[in-house]
């Protein structure tokens, strides 16, 4: 249950967005002179860095109020690279590894590509869709050393990085390691592994899709009031109040399985079989209720929504890309379903009543 | 934002997990004995006194009243495990079930002391059930259109007209029905209508059964001709049943029972699939198990919500709306997934005995207890749209 702390840290990260992150004024703005402004506030609130321990360089917050953080950047359609700082920083400390005072971001975040880490202590390998790559001077690493997993930190300009950007306009770019010496490495903990790390990365996705949604559904019911049409607001059609009802079943959906995600994130001790139920749970379900409001709210909004100068493409489009992080719904209903197989029949309910 | 929608992170509490491996050994052992099987929900007797009589003697009816009228003073999540065991083994729980989720609480809050010290205790000991009279040959979700009369006399109430679509109407002791007390006025056309609990025994009342398309009853026409109904029956304000449905429509709306009516078929899928499904069945698997938890996980939270006191009317109706949608998908969805698996798998033909069942049933879900088009009626309203 969200706690007095998380309402503070929420509330902080609120306020810096209206003031600076404002989806309006960024839609309108003519280059990224905002982002600086912007991410030093951010600093300033220890908002980045908010899962790194204070005695690596962070703000030492609970994972419970970073996922608090989260839901707040998916209100506010951030493309700015905060939750990827925040998961790299809590990669980091996996290991035990300082964070660096700038903003980051993770790899690999594909479930099948691989970053291997050989004798000589270089990364080797190609990681692709990695958000905001091109625009952050560090990474962090999870790769593989045969016998461990190993977290590293990098410095981007030592990687090759392509060009990309995902639907929504974000830097989205493959990575290339080659012989890539990096600037620390460490063991990650026992038991932690790629799958932990896609884990813990859509569980990140499906708070921010959660948080992208309720202001959809914000924006798209006052339009719906405002917008007059045959004489009345088109909010008094029955067949625009049907979608919109179905809109927020989408939302509500979103929230309760990212919600529930998140928790069991934030108090597991390891990536165990509920993170996984959960985690994946999560993904699938936020990825469908990104496909069905995307379409909803636009269809409610009709021509001026599907305007560059109307803000509703800064989230929906945000959302859908997000999907693709850190295996989409398609991977994870596989091994979710192959995961139930596996259990068969008489472990399903269980499995279902235990969360 | 308008609406603020709200669906903490509610889990279970550890004495839930006792109550449950508690239900569980119960429901195994009447398996064992006989009185139903968890694997034919299409082919068993709904109502059986004896099982309701044995599960009020458990306790588990009731489980959140006060103890003075044979409750529990349980919370509401453990009634929650308690329900879904009960439908997920597909337990014949027809007859106390309507009067544990609806009739008790509405008692509750309504009834004259004389009458909830003979009513309620009886509930919970699993030994009446309750019909609800709501519909009518003019009105259904209008429900505010009802015109089966209640007229004023010495002692009590005439009643006359009927009520249809009445399920249990057949085996019920008792019906919470709604009459018209007064002509509706120019400015509520909700006025005049009256809550009235009513003994089924009562001279003047006849009972036709009308088969559903299943084949199997279900349905009743209820046809009142001058039956008296006493004063202390009537349940709260005259003419003002309008003001009544609260926070229970929460309870009604937002159960385990709203998306698991059809669950049977997902099991015998994955009884049938096997342990290494190919990827189109894997996968088409793992997104209904996704989506079932999410459902489960947003009633839960409702159901701790309501616990905590707060009245989730919104969020319970979107719980209801998503979840009996899902339900009634879930069977074409399943017979998709099943398409290419062998006819001599064993289990194919339970598979599609229940799938004939629950196909064929798929249509009501999203039709009893208040419509999908009711239910976004009231989202609507909740988002500030009407």
């Amino acid at each position: 249950m969200p706690d007095e702390r998380e309402h503070i840290v929420a509330d902080a990260a609120a306020r810096i967005l209206a003031d600076l992150a404002d989806p309006q004024t960024i839609n309108k703005a003519a280059n990224g002179a905002w982002k600086e402004p912007l991410w030093r506030a951010l600093s300033d609130a220890g908002l980045p860095l908010a899962w790194v321990p204070e005695e690596l360089g962070g703000s030492g917050a609970g994972l419970a109020e970073g996922f608090a953080i989260l839901g707040v950047a998916g209100r506010f359609a951030l493309s700015v690279p905060l939750a990827e700082t925040l998961a790299a920083g809590w990669l980091l400390a996996r290991a035990g590894i300082e964070a660096p005072a700038t903003p980051m971001t993770l790899a690999p975040a594909r479930p099948h590509d691989r970053i291997t880490i050989v004798a000589d202590g270089t990364l080797n390998g190609r990681a692709a869709g990695i958000p905001f790559a091109r625009d952050v001077p560090h990474v962090a690493v999870l790769a593989d050393g045969g016998r461990q997993q190993l977290v590293a930190l990098v410095d981007a300009t030592d990687c090759r990085i392509g060009e990309g950007r995902n639907l929504a306009g974000d830097a989205t770019n493959v990575i290339v390691f080659d012989h890539v010496k990096p600037l620390a490495s460490a063991p990650a903990p026992d038991g932690f592994d790629q799958s932990s790390l896609m884990l813990m990365g859509s569980t990140i996705r499906s708070v921010e899709t959660a948080g992208a949604l309720e202001a959809i559904l914000s924006l798209s019911v006052a339009y719906a009031n405002e917008r007059v049409a045959f004489e009345r607001p088109i909010g008094k059609f029955q067949a625009v109040q049907q979608n919109l009802a179905r809109l927020a079943g989408e939302v509500a959906a979103a929230l309760a399985v990212a919600g529930s995600a998140a928790d069991t994130v934030a108090q597991a001790d390891k990536f165990d079989a509920a993170v996984f139920f959960e985690a994946a749970s999560a993904k699938i379900r936020t990825a469908e209720a990104a496909t069905e409001g995307a379409a909803i709210a636009h269809q409610v909004l009709g021509a001026i929504g599907f305007t560059q100068e109307h803000i509703l493409h800064r989230f929906t489009l945000r959302m859908l890309s997000w999907r693709d992080d850190f295996g989409n719904e398609s991977y994870w209903a596989a091994e979710l379903g192959k995961q139930v197989a596996r259990g068969g029949a008489d472990e399903f309910w269980p499995l279902v009543a235990s969360r | 934002m308008t609406a603020n929608l709200q669906f903490d992170p509610i889990r279970l509490p550890p004495q839930c997990e006792a109550l449950r491996a508690d239900v569980r050994a119960f429901l195994t052992e009447e398996i064992a004995a006989g009185t139903f099987d968890p694997h034919q929900a299409a082919h068993g007797e709904l109502y059986n006194r004896g099982f309701s009589r044995r599960v009020g003697a458990k306790g588990w009816i009731g489980m959140t009243w006060p103890k003075r009228y044979g409750g529990h003073e349980r919370t509401q999540l453990e009634r929650y495990v308690v329900t879904e065991e009960f439908r997920v083994a597909n337990a014949p729980s027809h007859l106390h079930f309507v009067a544990d989720r609806q009739s008790g609480p509405i008692l509750l809050k309504y009834a004259p002391e004389h009458v909830k010290n003979d009513v309620l205790p009886r509930i919970c000991r699993g030994e009446v059930c309750f019909s609800i009279g709501m519909s009518e040959p003019g009105s259904g979700s209008d429900l505010f259109a009802a015109k089966t009369k209640a007229t004023k006399t010495d002692g009590g109430w005439r009643i006359n007209g009927s009520k249809i679509w009445t399920t249990s109407a057949q085996v019920a002791d008792y019906m919470l029905a709604l009459f018209r007390t007064s002509p509706p006025t120019k400015e509520n056309r909700r006025h005049g209508l009256t809550q009235f609990l009513v003994d089924m025994k009562t001279p003047g009342i006849t009972v036709n059964p009308i088969n559903q398309m299943t084949g199997k009853p279900g349905f009743n026409e209820v046809v009142f001709d001058d039956a008296l109904v006493p004063d202390d029956h009537v349940m709260g304000e005259i003419d003002g049943a309008w003001k009544q449905a609260t926070s229970e429509l929460a309870y009604e709306r937002s159960g385990p029972e709203r998306f698991l009516e059809t669950f049977y078929v997902l099991l015998e899928l994955i009884r049938v699939l096997g342990p290494e499904p190919d990827l189109r069945s894997a996968e088409g698997l793992g997104r209904l198990v996704a989506q079932l938890h999410t459902l489960r996980r947003m009633s839960v939270s409702v159901a701790g919500m309501l616990q905590a006191g707060k009245e989730p009317v919104v969020e319970g109706s979107i719980v209801k709306d998503l979840g009996t949608i899902w339900e009634q998908k879930l069977p074409g969805r399943v017979r998709e997934l099943a398409a290419f698996i062998e006819p001599e798998v064993l289990n194919r033909a339970t598979l599609e005995d229940q799938l004939t069942f629950a196909t064929m049933i798929a249509p009501k879900l999203t039709i009893q207890g208040g419509t999908t088009e009711i239910l976004r009626g009231i989202i609507a309203r909740g988002l500030g749209l009407r």
